[in-house]
This record gives structure tokens, C-alpha cells and sequence, in this order.
């Protein structure tokens, strides 16, 4: 018998009782303030957030954020924002991507509950582009922002082939005596723009 | 396999160092409260979680079979393993065959216990743990103390040395920032050097044939997205039915492990990266044995937070390297017995019963009862220590005889009161070793009573 249908077999010879799922859909913390418990949240696991009127608006704040001024190579998911230098498409291997600066990219949308923002890299050639820039910069319509987890998992389906992932402040470790540091593997820090009438994509 | 007791005592003959250990995973513990009542759902959350660990459990088979399917129309390979050899077997078998000897690995608990990383360096690969404490361990040649914190035994200053020695940063240098400045120059040479990334699995979701990894270094991704060749290695118990399932483990484990109200890294994988290849290995290793057990099944709940380790004062006082198994503390106590009793027989002992683990945990396991029922199991196994069974079988005798027990009682109080110290603490009560045993009274209950004028009753009737 191959291992896959011995360990099926040992399970299925155990009957064990139904018991149900729970229904999620009206389960969940329901904030007066979205956008206010979000930025919060963001806040307190080391992000940094910047209001903005338009798409116009986020173009010169990002321009004008330091992580930007200071940057040599820029990479952007965002066609005209940013001064992004390296052609992404134009690059096969992600490796050449390890001296990139500042990565800058589009968040679907926010969870108020714990400030983190869903990614969706559908279309995205180089999905290390958010882990491997000094800095990061996600543009987000600040109208969309759910209150928790759950309304996030509403509007996800995974129907195809894909990565994704709720993006939570930058890379941090406490591995050293409980001492926190920020800027373990990854981005040393994330900068959020949300644009009061997006889109922001 | 060395008595938990004997190195616990170990640990904590350096007092400060003891005292320290406790003091970190404490404030751990307390950040963990926080976290927990910042939502006033959760109670209702812990019990969703259950509830879906259970349906889960009741219906494995037929979601596992669900998980392959739908993995594999997304592209990803699926294998099984009975047991830890198969498991690393199959490992080797995708390395050798993609030709790679380079890689980097992220934290993953079920690589740790089926000893993986000798396994692939026997056969010449360079396996790399990538999770900063896990690579402080590493370099150390050394197991991990903690399952979400690697490192938690270890004090900077130590850290400082091994990096000099191996990072060749300052001699002397203490400060984390700098310290893990160091790491990250380190492990990116290695990231870009990977030719495989080898990655755990938080949860695997049936209806979609996908899986979440939480980190919040970043190194999975980091890992996973340079090479082209990423494996993923799960327990079967990490399934879970829907994506929406997510939604309240995401929210439970993040909080639970470090009180961060999310990881900051939570990836979706669906499939190969585009020009990729996927392989997820799932595991059994006495796993469906646990499943078999009406007692132990609700271990398999767990989603390995650390929250019982945080909170457990024999934890917090022993060190995790003192259970001697990949997962210490209180669930470490249940799932290694389970794997082997007879080498694990002294972990279920060691426990207070205080229950402090079961009102943490995020998926209700019933922690300290089923400690308690180890107890019985290894007992009706034939597996206590002598002086555990002797001694039983005393008491049990005494116990059964009315005059024999009044005579012992008697003989009890005036040996406590007379005899000299050295004849009452030695090397025969262990249980006096830390602890002074109770000023005798003069007179039994029994003899207090009986003196007593019998009209209280009398008074009541009339």
C-alpha cells in the first residue's frame, strides 16, 4: 500500500462525531473609526502612514519621503509613481534585484484591526520585489478598509494560481533577548500613502 | 533519556540566569494578554477555533484528499510520508533531482522533528536556517529551546561571542541592533547564494489547495522567491477546511505567540511562482495515532504558538532544552509521550497542574488534563520509577487498614517532632529537598473529635 493511501486508511478506520463550522459572517470587532483604529494599528507595528488628497498627491508625497531621496535604485508596481529606475520587465533574474532601494507597489486594501494590508501580486513578475528592498512604500484608496480579518477573508477568493499575502509593518525580529529591532531580512521600513480618493493601483 | 527533573535542577542552579529566563518568557506572556483583551470577541474566537479543529479532525481524510486535488490543479506536487525517514527521504530525492546542494531554510518545527538539516548534510547539502534564532542555534550546533522563539536561552552577550567567533563582528559587542545588522549581511549572502527554500506550513486550506506562512523577518519569502524551487513541509494536522477558517487562526496566532496583533508577513502561496516548482510533503509521523486516541486527539488542535510555554512556570523555570524533545513545555509533554512513552516518561511529571496553559491556549486544548492522563497511561504502562510505585503501593496498604493507619498517623507525628533533622530531610524524601515539611500537631482529627461533647447534634433536633 503507498504511504498516501496507508495514512487515509488509519484515518478513515476512526469515527469520530460531526461537529460543525462555525458561521463567520457576522463575527468581528466593529470599530466607530476604521481609518483612525488603522493608522493606529499600523503605528504600533512600526509603520508610518501619510494622508493624501489624490493620485496627484501621492505622486509628489512619495517623491518628497526620504526613503525616496535617499534611494539609488527604485523599483515601482505603479506606473508614474515614484522615480522608479529599474525596468522590471525588462529583468529575468530576480537576483539582480538584490541593491534595489526602494520597492514601491499597490495594497487591495487594509485591516483596521491590526493595520495590515492584503498584496495581491496577480501580474507581478518579481514577487521578491517586496522583500528584498531596503524600503518599501505600499499606495492604498484609503476608502477601502475593512474592520477585521474576517470582512478581509470575504472579499478574497483564491480561484486561480497566485501569491498574496496581509502585509504588516516591516521586517522585524525579537530573537535577540526579546529586544525588538526592525530591518531583520527584509525592508527596514514601510511607509503607507492613503490616497482619500483612489484608486491608488 | 535523562529525567526532566534532573536537568530542570541543573537549570536553575544559576540562580540570576533562572530568574532571567523566567522574567523574558513572562513578558512575553503578559504582551499576550494584552493582545487578548484588545478583542472583546475573544473567548468566542478560542472556541470557533476548536470547533473548526474539530470538524477538521472528524473529516481529515476526505479534506487531505480535497488539499491534493485542488494543490495539484494549481500546479504544486503533493507527497506522503508515514513517518520522519520517508519524510527527509522524499526531501532528498526533489533536491538531488533539481540538482541543488544549496538552502536555505525557514522555521519549521516538523523539519526540527524529524531531524532533517543532519540528515541533508550527510548527504553534502548546506542547509541554512534562516530565522535569525534558529540560526543563532544553529551556529551554535544546538537545538532550538523554544517553538516561536529559538533563541529565548540565550543572552546577547552570548550571542556577541558566537558572532565574533563566526560573523567575526566586535569582540565585545552586545547591542541587538548591531548584532542582528550582522545576520542580515550574513543571510543574505546565503539568500542569493540558495538554489532551494525549504519552508514550513501554518495552515493548509482544503477547499483551495493552498497554504499560509507566518513570519515576521521575512526570511520565508526571501527564501522562497530567489530559487525556483520551493518545498513545503506540513504536518497533516495543519490543514483547514476554508480559506475564511483564516481569519480566526490568523487572528489567534500572532497574539497568542508574541501578542503582535498580526505576523508581519502572512503568504498565501497558490501554487509554483511562474516558471517554479512546488512541492508539498505531508507527514504522518504518529500523528494518526494520536488521532486514534479519545484522550490525546485534542493535541492535534495545536498551532504551535508557544502561549503554554510562555505561561508555564515549570517552562519559564526549566528551560526548553530540559524536556529534551523538538517541542517542549506543556504540549511538548503530551506530544512526546505520545511518539514514545518510555523515553519521554518523566515530561508529563512535570507540571503543577496549575492549568495556566489550558486557559491560554487559542485552540482550547485541555492541556493540564491530559498531562494528568499521561500520568495514568505511563503508570498503567509499567513505566513510573520504583520509588513512585513502592511508595503507592504503601500508601495503598495503610490506607486499606483503620488501626494500621491510626498507628502510622501517630507514629507520623511524633518521628516530626522528635526525631533529629538528619533522619527526616535526606536523600529518601525528595520531596522535602526544596520544601519543609508541616509543624506535626499534637493530636489526629480522630482524637480532636472524639473529646469533643457529643450534644451539638442532640441540640439541632430538638
Amino acid at each position: 500500500m503507498s504511504s498516501r493511501d496507508e495514512i487515509l486508511e488509519k484515518i478513515r478506520r476512526e469515527k469520530l462525531p460531526d461537529q460543525p463550522l462555525p458561521d463567520l459572517k457576522e463575527f468581528g470587532i466593529v470599530y466607530a473609526d476604521k481609518f483612525e483604529q488603522f493608522t493606529a494599528a499600523l503605528k504600533s507595528v512600526g509603520g508610518t502612514s501619510i494622508r493624501v488628497k489624490d493620485r496627484g498627491d501621492a505622486s509628489r508625497a512619495v517623491r518628497e519621503l526620504a526613503v525616496h531621496q535617499q534611494a539609488k535604485k527604485i523599483g515601482s508596481l505603479i506606473p508614474g509613481i515614484g522615480d522608479a529606475n529599474v525596468d522590471l520587465e525588462a529583468i529575468d533574474d530576480p537576483h539582480e534585484l538584490e541593491d534595489v532601494d526602494l520597492s514601491i507597489f499597490p495594497g487591495e486594501f487594509g485591516v483596521a484591526e491590526n493595520g495590515a494590508i492584503w498584496i495581491d501580486a496577480k501580474n507581478v513578475k518579481h514577487r521578491v520585489m517586496y522583500f528584498i528592498a531596503q524600503h518599501v512604500v505600499v499606495l492604498l484608496d484609503a476608502r477601502e478598509l475593512v474592520d477585521n480579518m474576517h470582512r478581509a477573508y470575504d472579499r478574497l477568493a483564491f480561484d486561480e494560481p497566485g501569491f498574496g499575502m496581509f502585509l504588516s509593518g516591516p521586517s522585524k525580529t525579537a530573537d535577540i533577548e526579546q529586544s525588538l529591532v526592525i530591518g531583520a531580512h527584509g525592508p527596514r521600513s514601510l511607509t503607507v500613502v492613503l490616497v482619500e480618493n483612489g484608486p491608488a493601483g | 533519556m535523562t529525567n526532566h527533573a534532573v536537568l530542570a535542577e541543573q537549570f536553575v542552579a544559576d540562580k540570576p540566569r533562572a530568574h532571567w529566563h523566567d522574567q523574558a518568557l513572562w513578558f512575553v506572556r503578559a504582551k499576550r494578554d494584552l493582545a487578548a483583551k484588545s478583542l472583546p470577541e475573544w473567548e468566542e474566537l478560542r472556541e470557533h477555533a476548536s470547533n473548526i479543529k474539530a470538524h477538521c479532525v472528524s473529516r481529515l481524510a476526505d479534506y487531505l484528499e480535497e488539499f491534493t486535488r485542488n494543490a495539484e490543479k494549481l500546479g504544486a506536487q503533493v507527497h506522503w510520508a508515514r513517518d520522519a525517514a520517508e519524510h527527509n527521504q522524499i526531501v532528498l530525492g526533489i533536491l538531488q533531482k533539481h540538482r541543488v546542494t544549496k538552502i536555505v531554510k525557514s522555521k519549521s518545527m516538523l523539519t526540527e522533528e524529524c531531524h532533517l538539516n543532519p540528515f541533508l548534510e550527510r548527504h553534502g547539502m548546506e542547509v541554512i536556517d534562516t530565522d535569525l534564532g534558529e540560526r543563532i542555534v544553529q551556529m551554535r550546533r544546538e537545538p532550538p529551546s523554544h517553538i516561536v522563539l529559538p533563541a529565548i536561552h540565550i543572552q546577547k552577550e552570548e550571542v556577541g561571542e558566537l558572532f565574533h567567533e563566526q560573523l567575526g563582528t566586535d569582540a565585545g559587542a552586545t547591542d541587538p541592533q548591531y548584532l542582528v545588522e550582522a545576520a542580515r549581511k550574513h543571510l543574505r549572502e546565503k539568500f542569493m547564494a540558495a538554489e532551494a527554500g525549504i519552508t514550513g506550513v501554518n495552515f493548509a486550506i482544503a477547499e483551495t489547495g493552498g497554504f499560509v506562512v507566518c513570519t515576521n523577518e521575512g526570511n520565508c519569502d526571501l527564501g522562497v522567491s530567489l530559487p525556483p524551487l520551493h518545498i513545503a513541509c506540513m504536518g497533516i494536522e495543519k490543514l483547514i477546511p476554508r480559506a475564511q477558517d483564516l481569519g480566526v487562526f490568523l487572528r489567534l496566532l500572532a497574539r497568542s505567540a508574541t501578542g503582535q496583533p498580526i505576523t508581519t508577513y502572512s503568504s498565501h502561496f497558490h501554487g509554483p511562482r511562474p516558471g517554479g516548482a512546488l512541492h508539498v510533503v505531508l507527514v504522518d509521523n504518529g500523528r494518526t495515532d494520536i488521532l486514534r486516541s479519545d484522550d490525546f486527539r485534542r493535541s492535534l488542535n495545536c498551532i504551535r504558538c508557544g502561549a503554554c510555554m510562555n505561561t508555564c512556570p515549570v517552562y519559564r523555570r526549566s528551560g526548553g532544552h530540559s524536556y529534551q524533545s523538538t517541542v517542549p513545555g506543556p504540549i511538548g509533554s503530551i506530544l512526546s509521550p505520545a511518539k514514545d512513552a518510555a523515553k519521554h516518561d518523566s515530561l508529563p511529571f512535570a507540571c503543577s497542574l496549575c492549568g495556566s496553559c489550558t486557559d491560554v491556549c487559542p485552540v482550547k486544548i485541555d492541556l493540564h488534563h491530559q498531562l494528568l492522563t499521561w500520568r495514568g497511561e505511563i503508570a498503567k504502562r509499567g513505566l513510573l520509577p520504583k520509588s513512585k510505585t513502592w511508595g503507592m503501593k504503601a500508601v495503598s496498604f495503610v490506607l486499606q487498614r483503620r488501626r494500621l493507619y491510626e498507628w502510622s498517623g501517630k507514629f507520623a507525628r511524633l518521628s516530626l517532632r522528635k526525631l533529629p533533622r538528619w533522619m527526616i530531610y535526606n536523600r529518601f524524601n525528595a520531596w522535602g529537598k526544596q520544601r519543609e515539611l508541616p509543624s506535626a500537631p499534637r493530636s489526629s482529627f480522630r482524637d480532636w473529635y472524639r473529646q469533643q461533647p457529643k450534644n451539638g447534634a442532640d441540640k439541632k433536633e430538638s
